[in-house]
């Protein structure tokens, strides 16, 4: 792999807190090494502004593996960069070449509002996963782990949708600013184990209905969630929320622990 | 838990957008089964025959009520599902997506069915309403065929139909999937094959529909 | 003061099952008047609040990030240890008791150990019923593998993500409890004072990251389960702002810091590639299990590695260590590494680089699947095709991180790894009860020092986090609440809390105030460079000595030139970062003189002179073996106390993989 240093022109959306209006403001970073990483980039930008006197960029990012679903920027028009199952942090410059110009944005969505310039904050995620995004067991009450067997491929499915890191790139991509993709994520994990049963009737529900509380659009099964989405979480996590929500609605309208 | 709550959230929204949807395709698959009679050429024989049983049969009528509210439901909750959408995101993105990560015709589901709509006022205006009028009225219905016949002789009328029956295509091609999707169909098993019957169908019933007026105006059906 | 660790008597598979059965209780009426504050939502932190809220008591969460689900934890990728022998090959609690034990080369206690190996079993069970995905097999039961420093398959895995999947499990327990309204959860808060009251923690003071307030909280408790502090090293493959802040906090009020300078370095990294570098990302040590590692037989070979034929490679562990190969531990392997790439082997631009090679295991796993689908004469490129798609279900998602980062192919070329700093053993001091010298304020999971000693097993943070967390400060935490169930809760405007506050304030004002010229990027960087040197994977006298006066000059240029731009009541991660790096500085210290007291080499420690002929780590049991706790006694000024390490049953020997 060849490496090679570029000159690139940002534009990037700067807001002091969320009750001021943002603009967009322009860089010039040189020397950017193609190995470095798109935050590594950013880092660079920050040390400049820095040394300048001026105040630097205030970006979230935590683990920088892809991993911790911290990292948050919409890079050119597309959450987390223009690579497919990729994470900002995950990004390399390398995808970029001298005298590229780079706009990049915060997340946007009414439910997410900026903090600080690509800062937003997320916690209504949260708040969507303390209405039913767990299995009600206290410690220690567990039954021996190989007690009850799990279809494997069921377990796979599973693990699948749990992958899910909870960055939000699904709502900032979608043209909606719809969650649906991430409330699916969790009920599918959730549903397809056994462990996940006994709460099936409520759950899909009091998701859903904390997920419009918070302001984000519905689904109209457009798809950019899946398109963008950093761990590859499929739209038939969605249908399967679908079918858990329809399952509720036809036999457990009565189900005790429904929000509302 | 009543019904109410459930068809109220967002999911429960989008199952009214599904359902209705379902009844509007299965209404298109009636309405061209009907007016395909036409192909018969004779004179229109065929097709009077069958709207007058379109037209007369009490489950058909009581059943047309249920089209309209559909209809209505439809439109009003798509309309208002498109604004509130719309409004979760205040700041729009300075540099968008594009096609990229998504297919314009599924993110313009309120546009297409607003031309879809505007065409209705008009195919409505034009065959539908004067019909019942005619039978309030007169207690006959009128005959159909040659309306259709006159109506398509002018050339403007032919190309909004023609510009109707192509937002409909667009509008089923996601329609048709994600009426499927919403019900929970969408899984790796069945989706493929609901994609492609959903763009066989949204090709092959607008272009049924779309042969009427082309042909009545280049004289084939006459 | 004597260092008392609260050993229960008795037998040692006894000692835990006794203390559970005689520890004093909390009736669940006093339980609601009970305010515990947990600081760090990882594991330990995150399992801990839950399982408190669950019991009753008032919990008030905290952590830095935007969500407790962020916490570093979700980083860790290979697995869980647990003692439960499904796969039928001899283990026993006490042979993880034993690996652990030996794996810490003899530098952990017992009695905690083999707590840890005893609940480790319990801990499986409650991910699994939280609905943690972990990997199965056909029948549908769980799946294991083996990790480095043992001959048994003990590791519970989920993928390469098995701390993501065991974090948001326990996530998920702990928002069950904040929609419960047991729990408080502030997230993007950042603890920076333990508040005393009559010499007991009895609460913190919190800065609120986005708005810059300061907030005052009381708990009876206050539990620490704020992570390890691997990033003094500036590179390390700890997330960016995981940090040693609160633990300092805590150290510089009382609580001893325990081993210091037992660092881990990890054998497979990727490579730093350049100063830009800001973090070191892992490549699990799962991987060694299926690749070989190697470097070239010929001194500063450069051709490509596909190249160089098979008796031309020098399987060094393979080599050294015939009976744990690829396998050994953590220590052993990164040791190995940097002495090949110091010999001038080294591979990569950089020539600090080893071979990790799926070659064989492509090939191996090829025959078999070909084997399986009934094709015993498939051809060669077919096998490797089979083989490829074989290591890809069982890596893909490592594999994938490694090419996004590197560029490169891993299915076609060997990885090129190389050391990184990874994992801190030590931390604060604590008593079997997992509390700090400070009464009231307690440290768990990778915060304190107890369980691996000089040097950690893999698949085995995990573990300790959520034995800590879920099964064994219920039980310990009650223990010491049971008589304080009449102190009544503080109210907030006490003198304490104010004196406490205004100390952080001052702090943030006065770095404010320097206004100098440097970023406080670069001056971690600086410290980094300093730490990696001189107290990284090799460690000598003279280097810590230089270090230690190097630290205290970095320490003072900090203190008069460091610039931190914005204002301190808003956003302004430039002043979070400040204050955790002006607390690495300190450590920094601490650790070098950790390191020169311990004039040994043991696990993770290091000390180029006392080893071997063959180069291996050469302990001086008659000496050092107790547990170093330093009390903080002002600026520079640190006391060490001994706490005897007694092995009542397991006989410390050389620690041999050969």
């Amino acid at each position: 792999m060849q490496h090679y240093n570029m000159n690139l022109t940002l534009k990037v959306w700067k807001q002091k807190n969320s009750k001021t209006k943002g603009a967009f403001e322009s860089y010039k970073v040189s020397n950017i090494s193609s190995e470095m990483s798109f935050l590594e980039m950013f880092d660079v930008l920050n040390e400049q502004l820095v040394s300048e006197g001026k105040e630097p960029i205030a970006f979230d990012h935590d683990c920088r593996e892809g991993i911790c679903g911290m990292c948050s920027m919409y890079i050119n028009g597309r959450a987390h960069g223009p690579w497919s199952q990729n994470t900002t942090c995950q990004l390399h410059m390398r995808e970029y070449k001298d005298g590229d110009t780079i706009v990049v944005e915060p997340w946007r969505a009414d439910a997410f509002p900026v903090i600080k310039d690509l800062v937003v904050d997320r916690s209504g995620f949260d708040r969507i996963i303390q209405a039913g995004g767990y299995i009600s067991v206290n410690t220690g009450n567990a039954q021996d782990a190989n007690a009850l067997p799990i279809d494997k491929q069921k377990a796979d499915e599973s693990f699948a949708a749990a992958s899910c890191i909870g960055c939000g790139a699904c709502v900032a991509a979608c043209p909606n600013a719809s969650a649906m993709l991430f409330v699916s994520a969790k009920v599918s994990h959730l549903a397809l184990l056994p462990q996940g049963d006994p709460e099936r009737k409520t759950r899909a529900f009091n998701m859903v209905n904390q997920m419009d509380t918070e302001g984000f659009g519905s689904c109209t099964n457009i798809g950019a969630c899946e398109a963008e989405c950093p761990k590859g979480i499929s739209l038939e996590n969605i249908a399967r929320l679908n079918r858990e929500y329809i399952g509720s609605m036809l036999s457990g309208s009565n189900a005790e622990g429904l929000t509302n | 838990m009543s019904w109410k709550n459930y068809f109220s959230t967002s999911i429960g929204k989008k199952l009214q957008m599904s359902l209705t949807g379902l009844f509007l395709i299965v209404f298109l698959l009636v309405h061209c089964y009907v007016n395909a009679q036409i192909f018969y050429n004779d004179g229109g024989v065929r097709f009077n025959e069958a709207a007058h049983f379109m037209g007369t049969n009490i489950v058909i009528r009581i059943t047309e009520f249920g089209l309209f509210g559909f209809l209505i439901l439809h439109i009003v909750q798509g309309l208002s599902l498109a604004m509130k959408n719309k409004s979760r995101r205040s700041n729009a993105y300075a540099v968008s997506a594009g096609n990229k990560t998504s297919a314009w015709y599924s993110r313009s589901m309120a546009l297409l069915g607003t031309l879809i709509l505007l065409f209705l006022v008009m195919h409505i205006s034009k065959f539908w309403a004067p019909n019942r009028f005619h039978q309030l009225t007169t207690g006959e219905e009128m005959n159909l065929f040659t309306a259709m016949r006159e109506e398509f002789q002018t050339l403007w009328v032919v190309a909004v139909y023609a510009f109707g029956c192509i937002s409909l295509a667009w509008h089923l091609i996601h329609g048709f999937y994600s009426a499927f999707q919403t019900l929970g169909l969408g899984t790796s098993k069945y989706k493929g094959t609901i994609k492609s019957i959903g763009v066989a169908f949204s090709i092959i019933i607008p272009l049924i529909f779309l042969m009427m007026p082309v042909l009545f105006y280049l004289h084939i059906i006459a | 003061m004597p260092l008392n660790s609260k050993i229960p008597a008795g037998p040692i598979d006894s000692k835990w099952k006794t203390y559970k059965a005689t520890c004093k209780l909390v009736n669940p009426a006093n339980k609601r008047q009970l305010e515990v504050i947990v600081v760090g939502t990882g594991l330990a932190g995150a399992s801990a609040a839950a399982s408190l809220g669950e019991m009753g008591y008032k919990v008030k969460a905290f952590c830095f990030q935007d969500s407790p689900r962020r916490a570093h934890s979700i980083a860790a990728q290979g697995g869980i240890n647990a003692a439960k022998n499904y796969q039928n090959d001899g283990d026993s609690t006490y042979r993880l008791f034993y690996d652990t034990i030996k794996g810490g080369d003899y530098r952990a206690r017992e009695g905690n150990v083999h707590r840890l190996a005893e609940v480790s079993a319990n801990i499986i069970d409650q991910c699994v019923a939280a609905g943690v995905p972990f990997a199965r097999e056909y029948g549908g039961l769980l799946s294991n593998r083996s990790f480095g420093g043992t001959q048994v398959q003990r590791t519970f895995y989920a993928a390469g993500q098995t701390g993501q999947q065991l974090l948001i499990g326990a996530y998920q327990g702990l928002e069950r409890q904040v929609s419960l309204g047991n729990v408080e959860m502030y997230s993007r808060h950042e603890m920076l004072e333990v508040v005393m009251v009559d010499g007991v923690a009895r609460g913190i003071i919190a800065r609120n990251l986005v708005t810059g307030e300061l907030e005052r909280h009381f708990g009876h408790a206050v539990l620490l389960c704020t992570g390890g502090y691997g990033n003094v090293f500036y590179l390390s493959t700890n997330a960016m702002g995981s940090n040693v802040t609160a633990a300092w906090k805590a150290h510089k009020k009382g609580a001893f810091f325990g081993n210091p300078c037992f660092t881990q370095i990890h054998p497979t990294c990727i490579p730093v590639s350049g100063d830009h570098q800001s973090k070191l990302t892992l490549m699990s040590e799962s991987l060694r299990n299926d690749g070989r590692i190697w470097v070239p037989k010929q001194k500063n070979d450069q051709r490509k590695p596909s190249e160089i034929k098979e008796e031309e490679r020098d399987y060094y562990l393979e080599r050294r260590y015939p009976a744990f190969g690829n396998l050994v531990p953590r220590d052993v392997a990164s040791r190995a590494a940097k002495e090949r790439c110091d010999a001038g082997y080294g591979v990569g631009s950089s020539k600090m680089a080893v071979y990790l090679d799926f070659g064989a295991a492509i090939e191996r796993y090829g025959k078999i699947e070909a084997n399986k689908q009934g094709k015993p004469n498939t051809s060669k490129e077919e096998i490797i095709v089979l083989g490829k798609g074989v290591v890809k279900e069982k890596y893909g998602n490592l594999f994938d991180m490694y090419e996004k980062i590197t560029g490169e192919n891993p299915y076609e070329m060997p990885m090129r790894i190389y050391p990184a700093v990874h994992y801190t053993m030590g931390g604060l001091w604590v008593d079997y009860e997992l509390m700090t010298t400070v009464p009231g304020l307690y440290a768990l999971g990778e915060a304190n020092f107890s369980d691996h000693g000089a040097n950690r097993l893999g698949a085995s943070a995990l573990m300790q986090g959520l034995a800590d967390g879920y099964f064994v400060i219920p039980y310990t935490l009650g223990n010491r609440l049971a008589d304080d169930i009449r102190t009544k809760a503080i109210p907030t405007d006490h003198p304490a809390f104010v004196a406490a506050e205004k100390e952080v304030s001052d702090r943030i004002n006065k770095l404010m105030s320097i206004k100098g010229k440097e970023s406080v990027e670069s001056f971690h960087k600086r410290l980094g460079k300093i730490m990696w040197e001189k107290c990284g994977m090799a460690r000598n006298a003279k280097g810590l000595n230089e270090a230690i006066q190097e630290i205290r000059e970095l320490r003072k240029e900090f203190w008069s030139n460091v610039r931190i731009p914005g204002d301190i009541e808003e956003f302004n991660p430039e002043l979070d970062k400040a204050g955790r790096v002006a607390d690495f500085i300190e450590l920094g210290e601490l650790m070098c003189l950790d390191a020169l007291n311990r004039n040994e080499s043991c696990g993770g420690h290091f000390r180029e002179e006392y080893q071997t002929e063959e180069g291996e780590a050469l302990r001086d049991d008659e000496k050092y073996m107790y547990v170093a706790a330093w009390e903080y006694k002002g600026d520079s000024n640190f006391e060490l106390h001994k706490e005897d390490l007694n092995y009542e049953v397991v006989h410390p020997s050389a620690r041999s993989y050969k």
